[in-house]
Parts: structure tokens; C-alpha cells; sequence
């Protein structure tokens, strides 16, 4: 334990930043298993360029990765870093502008000379010309360190050794916030067990970096941040990519449906493909498709033949499936579509979050065209997500769009882990011959879905199709008053869903609040947060959240009127907000940003604030 | 009733209750009359029969099989094919195309159904226009080809449907011709017994929008070159052989060292090589079974991997899975 004087924090805000190549994605991880083991509330935001490696020391090839850990509940990574540590100056200079005046600062001093400053824009060295004079500035050596801790051990190359600094990092950072090293020390010995030249390499810049604290008058002080009062249990840390992916596996086991994915590579959805494909003792089928259309048009074939048809991918993949998914509106055949967002349009920014592929979801289809759409909240929610989109599609047999995105898919919280046995129950079951002539487009009279009747049940060989149907019994047909109808009946179809999702919660703890914040998505914590803080200030506002977007919440309207006032966030130019207006003609005002960024608590704190004065 | 307890079925067993809705005197009758007149043969029990298609005239054909069908989507056919198949080995899956849907809106998803060699059965009805549409050229029209869309004649080099097939490692390859009843049957025989992609051109006859289009073999039998295993490849008077350099050339067939065939060939140089045979180039057009080579079938190894991971693994215990490695508990 440290000799030093130690300072109680009730929360933290780290974030690591340096070149594509430094191992930041790295250190922030083994940071927050660290962080999570000592049992503190975390969210974490890595924030990484598309390019794999952009060129050495330059402004587009920096990566972050922030992590946010509290004694309290915590619900986004943070807005602003209360620490920096910069690896390098193109680090220094992308971050700084986030870190508040007063903040941390620690930087490698061995990547700062004349060439990586000039890389990075800077005319003078900011660590000589007093630019930095209001943080806290720790300036480290490294790089010179760590190869120097590494001297003598047989099998290493000096650029090797030079790569295990961001474990001396990890190592000073963690003396410093006082986080348990066992774990970093048990993980370095797996992940490079095949070489153990480098697992006493990286163990020993790890050793050295904490070391260094303990010892460098530097740093006097070091803190402590106690664990956080969550509900009792068995916790892990999850992204939201991977909860998703344990979600589709649930709901095979819970549906009883083998899950056949397919899917095109594409940021920031492939981590679903390349989870599901390792978990075939689940009888899980992955299908890499040739592109993003037969992505879908195999998921639509395994759904005919019974299996839980899941494709995933971001908007520029999605919008392709638009004409397969009408299919399978016409066919009225479960399947899933998994849009995990990112800034658009067109390729936009590929590694960022946004909000914007809601209306697309929802109305970019020839024809009127329908589809459920269910939308994760955080990470550990999409788990619950998955389940839910799934019970929807294969009880109303239609596609069912889920979305997420790029903040939810790479952020990673502390998951209260189910119990299996709480799981919902969604069985379906598949159509049986009774010796009647088989009518496909007969409906349940309740849920207004369609007969599952899969291949190779005798009797009931059937023709389906995106021609229109005569209504019960599926044959082709053109007759005006039946397109009417069945037009109608898919809309009824999707609509009547409400009766069977939660009606909206309202957290409005005195029920006299002047303000209701509404948002959907990934704007959860962010929103949460922004509230409790106006809350704080004494302001009186309600928050709500949705999870369905399609159909809303059947009282969706009445707590819309219920307030005199309505704000809705998001990271779109107002989509939900367009769609509140026009169904419920309610004067709701929009806050919205798309700077590929989660919304911050603090900008979403002054907004109803501002709202609350108007 | 067959040995087996099976009820025999008919041609009748496979016709279903939907009026044929193609004009009068289009080839697609034929080829339905000739797959529904082969299907019992099959042995295959009606309710594990899927014909799946896409869009355009061909596409219709689902409709009138007593099968499990879907009439889906341009182009797409062989992908939901895929994906029906690899979940369901069970089932015998066909796909019903046009030139249009399989080689130009389509054209991806059949090149990787055939190298995946995905264990379904295509028939591609050529009829080298867009019917459907009522008469813009297609991928297959010939150069110079006026069409409503090509109204001073067609600029696009077209494609030579079976040389695509081979080039994208399918391991079966056939042509036939919707009239020939005999040829047909052979076909989709050989056909339906390969395990793994198969690919059958059958020349079809648009009798409105290109009408007459193969009558140079379809009407004209003595332009037709059959391909029979083991025997030589020849047609009346005239043969091919192979140059020193593995090139074809015509000859008189009497001239002696014709080819013989051998579908069974791994090389798929030959096969290639027989799909570039032409009316236009050698005054004959080969008909038959071109390529049949045995290869790992993609639903088989991917059901393999999946026995395999369970074999190994254990079957997936969904607690563990929500566990994981790294887990704390609170109170």
C-alpha cells in the first residue's frame, strides 16, 4: 500500500489517449476491469479513428479511451475529463480542449520533440511555453522508463520494449487511483502466454509504472474512490455489442429457434458477426454474406425454414436491406435487423455515434410498410433489447428493427448479471395440419399474425411472396377493396403491438414537474444525469424514456399533455421530436447535437435549465 | 403405393391450384410441365420441396408448383436460398431465375451461391430479353441487339451464362432446352442428384418480345450437341477435337480423335472450354451435363463446425455464457 498521503474522491474521470498504436483501447480496458473488480459504478467511451493505423503521431491517428468511476451510480463516461494522460503530442492537442481548467494533465515527455510537435500543429512546445500553466501537469518520461525497466530480459527487441509503455502507464495510473493489480498481472500472463519474454516485459513496465508513483515526488498524492452501493449480486463488465450478442443467443434458447445471423463486416456492428461465429456450441449459424442485402435475404430464408433470422450492420448496410425487409413486411416472417448507428450520411464517420437512422427505420420503404422498432438505452440494456425485439418478431411474425449505436456498441458498464431462470418465455410455435385446406394469411384474431408454417410440414406446402395476398388465403390478387384491407390489417397489425409493450414511466419524483425531458436510445445516461443535476439546482423536471418506437406507448400522448412543457434530446436534427409532433400535435422543443459525441450531461443540464426560465 | 410405403406421386401431385398466368406459347410451359412431370421421380416428399425465385416471368414459376415456394425479391433468389438451405439441410431447395434476375441485378449472389457450392438447384430460364418488363435487352441479348431500349442496337457485350457458372467454381453446370422434354428431364436428374450448387441453363423461348431466339436449336435438332459421359462429343457430321495448344476445333467427325467427354473432370478448363461453343462460332450448341465434380458442401461444413463446438465445448450452457471469465459480486 502506498506511504503517501491519500484523498477520498466520490468519482473520476480518466481518459487515456495516444497514437492507434499505443494500446490505449488496451490500457483503458484492463483500467476498468481493474476499476470494476474494486467494485466502483464505471461507464467507459472508447473513442478510435476508422483508419487501423492512421500515420504515427498525427491529429487523425489519435485514440481514446475514457472511463468514468464513481462511489455512486454513474451513468454516462463522463463529459469532461478530470484527467489526461497524453501519450503523445497529437494526444495533448486533440484532448485538451475537453479538459476543464484545473484538470490533470500527465503527458510522455519522451514523445514530445521537434518532429511529433511539428505533426501535431504545435509552433512551440506546450510543455515549455507555459500553455498548460492552468492544469495540473505531470510530465513522465515514459517511454525511457519503461525500456530502461526492461533492460537485460533476453528476447525482447527495443521497439518492443518501447510498446510496453502503455502497461507503465497503466501501472502508474492504477498507484494512483489506488485499483487492484492482480487482475492486470493474471491478464498480461494469458494474453501473451506464447510469449513469456513479453509477459515479463509488459508485468514489469506494469510494476514500474506503479512504482514510479509510489516513489516520484511528482506525485504526492494519490486517491481513493470507494466502492459503489449498486443492488446486491453477480456483476461483469459487458459492451453493448456483446450484450446484444448474448441477447440473440438468449432468445434462441428462450424461443427454442436455432439463430442464424447474417451479416456484412461493417463498423461498428461486426463485433455481433465475429461474437456469434465463436459461440456455435449454441448451434448458433454465422453466414458472412457477399454484401448487405444477401445479409438479409439469407436471414429471411432461414426464417421460412423456422430458424430466428437476426441481420446486423450500421445505416449504410441497413438502407440497403430496405426492399428485403418490405419483403419480409409482405411476408409476415420474424426477422431481425440490428442498426447499430453511426454518424452519417453516406460513410460518414464510422467509428461515431448518432441518432439519425430513426426515421429511416421507420418510414424508408416503397409502400406503407410498418415495422416494430425497439432501441437499447446502454450497454448492458441491449441484452434485454434483443430478447424483447425478438419476442416481438415471432409473436406478430414481422421484421423488427433494433436499434443501437456506436456509443452503446464499444461502451462498456458494470451488468447486474440474470438469472436464467428469470428470462422471459417467447416459444412460438409453428403451424400443424389439420386436414383443412391451409389458409397462410389466416390471423390469429388477438395478435392479427399469420400462420409460421415452415417446410417440410406435410399439408401445408404453400406459396408466399411480395406480390399482394388475398386476405386468409394467400393467393395473388389485384382486387382494390383487398389491398385496401390488407394494407390496413399490417398496420393494425404493428399498431395493436402497444397493448402488449410497458406503457411509458415517468420519473417525476414531487408529480409537479414544469418540465418533461423525453429522449430514446443511447441518450439514457446522458439524460439521466443532466436531469439529477437540474434537479440539484432546485429545478422541477420529469424524465422519461423510450425503449419502443414503433408503436409507442399506448400513453404516450397522455404524458406528453400531462406537461407544460416538453424537451427532447437527441443526436439527430429531431426525428423523434417530428414524429411526437405530428402524432400528437404537442409543441415539443428539441435539443440536438451531431458531433458523432454522446450529449453531455452538463450541455443537457443547461438546456433545461434555459427551457425551465423560458 | 412404392416399396417403401410412400404413396406415388404424379405430375398432377405437383400442380397447384393457381391459374398459369404466362402468354400463350411461352416456353416457361414446357419447362413447368417438364419439372412437375419430374419431380416424382425425385422421391423427394412434396413438403420438403422449396422452389424459391426472384422477379420477372420465370420468377412466377413457385406459384404453380404444389411445393412450399417464395416468389421474392429481384435478383435474390439465391441468397435466401442460401439461408434456407444452411438452416434447413433437410430440405431440397430450388431456385427458379431469369437472365435478367440471375445475371444482372442478381449476378453477386449467384457467383457466391455457386463458389460456396450450397447445396440448392438453380434453373435459369434464358430467354435473352426482359419479358416481364415487355422487351428492354437483357445481359444475354447479343451485341446489336434492338430492343426498346436499345433502339439502335444493344452495345453491351453479353454474358455467356454457363462461362460465368464455371468461373465462379461451380461444381455442377447443364444446359437444356425448354422443348426438349427428354433433354430436360436428363438434366434436372443429374442435376438434382448433385450434392452441392447446380446450375442449369435451360434456353427458353419468349415467343413475344424474342420470339425465335434458339430456333436454330430448338426447332433445328440436328444443331444440337449432346454432351453424354464417356462418349465423344459430335453432332451429325461434325466433331470436336482438342488442339496441341488445348484448344477446341470442329471437325469432320469422321477425321477420328474426337473428345470425349468427361464432366467428372476436376480442371474445369474443358468444361469452359465446351461453354464457349456457339452456334455462331462452331454451328452447334452444346447441350447437357458441361461439369459435375464433387465438392465440400457449404451447409455440411457448416453444420460441421457447429456438431464439432458442441463435441468439444459441450452444448452452450447460456448461464456460463452470461458469466463469463471476469465477474464480482456486491452484498
Amino acid at each position: 500500500m502506498s506511504t503517501k498521503k491519500v484523498e477520498h474522491l466520490d468519482g473520476v474521470i480518466i481518459r487515456f489517449a495516444g497514437d492507434s498504436g499505443d494500446g490505449m483501447q488496451l490500457t483503458g480496458d484492463r483500467f476498468t476491469s481493474e476499476t470494476a473488480a474494486l467494485g466502483n459504478d464505471l461507464a467507459t467511451f472508447p473513442d478510435f479513428p476508422a483508419e487501423i493505423r492512421a500515420p504515427a503521431g498525427s491529429l487523425p491517428g489519435v485514440s481514446g479511451f475514457q472511463v468514468h468511476f464513481a462511489d455512486h451510480d454513474i451513468l454516462t463516461a463522463g463529459d469532461r475529463p478530470d484527467v489526461l494522460v497524453a501519450m503523445n503530442p497529437a494526444a495533448l492537442k486533440t484532448n485538451l480542449r475537453d479538459v476543464p481548467k484545473g484538470g490533470t494533465i500527465i503527458v510522455n515527455t519522451d514523445a514530445f520533440n521537434d518532429r511529433t510537435l511539428q505533426k501535431a500543429g504545435y509552433a512551440e512546445n506546450p510543455l515549455a511555453d507555459g500553455s498548460l500553466a492552468d492544469y495540473h501537469l505531470h510530465e513522465v518520461a515514459l517511454t525511457s522508463m519503461t525500456v530502461g525497466a526492461l533492460k537485460g530480459i533476453e528476447g525482447v527487441t527495443p521497439r518492443e520494449a518501447e510498446r510496453s509503455k502503455n502497461f507503465f502507464a497503466l501501472g502508474l495510473m492504477s498507484w494512483l487511483y489506488h485499483r487492484p493489480t492482480e487482475g492486470t498481472i493474471g491478464f498480461i500472463a494469458s494474453k501473451f502466454a506464447k510469449r513469456p519474454e513479453i509477459v515479463e516485459a509488459n508485468t514489469r513496465a506494469f510494476r514500474a509504472g506503479w512504482n514510479y508513483g509510489e516513489t516520484s515526488e511528482d506525485f504526492a498524492v494519490s486517491y481513493e474512490v470507494a466502492p459503489a452501493p449498486l443492488t446486491p449480486g453477480t456483476y461483469r463488465q459487458i459492451t453493448g455489442n456483446t450484450a446484444l450478442s448474448y441477447g440473440l443467443i438468449a432468445a434462441s434458447r428462450l424461443s427454442g429457434l436455432p439463430l442464424f445471423l447474417g451479416a456484412y463486416p461493417i463498423t461498428p456492428a461486426s463485433s455481433i458477426l465475429e461474437e456469434l461465429a465463436g459461440r456455435k456450441e449454441f448451434g448458433v449459424v454465422t453466414f458472412q454474406a457477399e454484401d448487405e442485402i444477401a445479409a438479409v435475404g439469407a436471414a429471411v430464408g432461414a426464417s421460412f425454414g423456422g430458424a430466428l433470422g437476426v441481420t446486423a450492420s450500421a445505416g449504410p448496410g441497413v438502407v440497403l436491406k430496405a426492399e428485403t425487409v418490405g419483403l419480409a413486411i409482405a411476408l409476415e416472417l420474424p426477422l431481425l435487423i440490428l442498426d447499430i448507428q453511426r454518424a452519417g450520411p453516406s460513410t460518414g464517420m464510422p467509428t461515431k455515434p448518432e441518432q439519425a437512422d430513426l426515421l429511416m427505420v421507420l418510414f424508408g420503404r416503397n409502400g406503407e410498410s410498418p415495422v416494430p422498432v425497439v432501441a437499447a438505452s446502454t450497454p448492458s440494456q441491449c441484452f434485454d433489447a434483443a430478447i424483447e425485439a425478438a419476442r416481438i418478431a415471432l409473436k406478430y411474425r414481422t421484421p423488427v428493427y433494433l436499434l443501437s449505436d456506436a456509443y452503446l456498441a464499444n461502451g462498456s458498464e458494470p451488468w447486474l448479471i440474470p438469472d436464467v431462470a428469470d428470462l422471459p418465455d417467447i416459444s412460438t410455435s409453428f403451424a400443424e395440419a389439420n386436414g383443412e385446406p391451409f389458409e397462410p394469411y389466416r390471423r390469429d384474431p388477438t395478435t392479427l399474425a399469420r400462420p409460421w408454417a415452415v417446410p417440410g410440414t406435410n399439408g401445408l406446402e404453400h406459396r408466399i411472396g411480395g406480390l399482394e395476398k388475398a386476405d386468409v388465403t394467400g393467393a395473388i390478387s389485384y382486387d382494390p377493396d383487398n389491398h385496401d384491407q390488407m394494407v390496413r390489417l399490417r398496420a393494425q397489425k404493428v399498431a395493436g403491438i402497444a397493448a402488449d409493450i410497458p406503457e411509458l414511466e415517468v420519473d417525476d419524483p414531487d408529480g409537479d414537474a414544469e418540465l418533461l425531458v423525453l429522449g430514446w436510445g443511447s441518450t439514457y445516461g446522458p439524460i439521466v444525469a443532466g436531469v439529477r443535476r437540474a434537479r440539484k439546482e432546485g429545478h422541477r423536471v420529469a424524465r422519461a424514456h423510450l425503449g419502443h418506437l414503433n408503436p409507442l406507448p399506448r400513453n404516450t400522448g397522455d404524458v406528453l399533455r400531462s406537461y407544460p412543457k416538453v424537451l427532447v434530446p437527441e443526436m439527430n436534427l429531431g426525428q423523434l421530436a417530428m414524429l411526437l409532433r405530428a402524432e400528437f400535435l404537442v409543441d415539443v422543443v428539441s435539443y440536438t447535437k451531431v458531433r458523432g459525441r454522446p450529449l453531455g450531461a452538463r450541455e443537457l443540464e443547461d438546456a433545461i435549465t434555459t427551457m425551465v426560465a423560458s | 403405393m412404392t416399396g417403401n410405403g410412400l404413396v406415388q406421386l404424379t405430375a398432377k401431385d405437383f400442380k397447384s391450384d393457381q391459374e398459369v398466368r404466362w402468354c400463350p406459347g411461352c416456353g416457361d410451359y414446357a419447362i413447368l410441365a417438364g419439372v412437375q412431370s419430374f419431380l416424382p421421380e425425385l422421391g423427394v416428399p412434396r413438403e420438403n420441396l422449396v422452389f424459391i425465385s426472384g422477379i420477372g416471368c420465370a420468377a412466377r414459376f413457385p406459384y404453380y408448383v404444389q411445393t412450399y415456394g417464395m416468389h421474392s425479391i429481384h435478383g435474390r433468389a439465391p441468397a435466401i436460398a442460401t439461408g434456407l438451405a444452411t438452416s434447413r439441410p433437410d430440405l431440397s431447395v430450388w431456385v427458379v431465375t431469369g437472365d435478367g434476375d440471375a445475371l444482372s441485378i442478381g449476378g453477386n449472389h449467384l457467383i457466391h451461391a455457386l463458389r460456396r457450392n450450397v447445396d440448392i438447384t438453380i434453373l435459369l430460364f434464358n430467354n435473352r430479353i426482359y419479358g416481364l418488363t415487355k422487351g428492354q435487352y437483357s445481359p444475354t441479348s447479343e451485341l446489336g441487339k434492338v430492343t426498346k431500349s436499345t433502339p439502335f442496337g444493344s452495345v453491351d457485350q453479353p454474358f455467356n451464362p454457363l462461362s460465368v457458372a464455371i468461373g465462379a467454381e461451380a461444381s455442377f453446370v447443364a444446359r437444356a432446352i425448354d422443348t426438349d422434354k427428354q433433354g430436360t428431364a436428363e438434366v434436372l436428374r443429374a442435376a438434382a442428384q448433385h450434392r452441392g450448387a447446380a446450375f442449369v441453363e435451360i434456353l427458353q423461348n419468349c415467343n413475344i418480345y424474342n420470339d425465335g431466339a434458339f430456333d436454330v436449336v430448338r426447332d433445328e435438332k440436328d444443331n444440337r450437341l449432346y454432351l453424354r459421359a464417356g462418349e465423344e462429343v459430335r453432332w451429325g457430321e461434325k466433331g470436336v477435337r482438342m488442339r496441341s495448344d488445348g484448344t477446341l476445333e470442329i471437325v469432320d467427325a469422321s477425321a477420328g480423335g474426337l473428345l470425349r467427354h468427361d464432366p467428372l473432370r476436376d480442371d474445369p478448363g474443358l468444361a469452359f472450354a465446351l461453354a464457349r461453343l456457339t452456334w455462331e462460332g462452331a454451328g452447334g450448341v452444346p447441350l447437357g451435363v458441361f461439369r459435375s465434380v464433387s465438392r465440400p458442401v457449404y451447409e455440411d461444413l457448416v453444420h460441421d463446425q457447429v456438431r464439432t463446438a458442441v463435441e468439444q465445448r459441450g452444448e452452450g450452457d447460456l448461464a456460463a455464457l452470461l458469466h463469463g471469465a471476469d465477474t464480482w459480486s456486491i452484498g
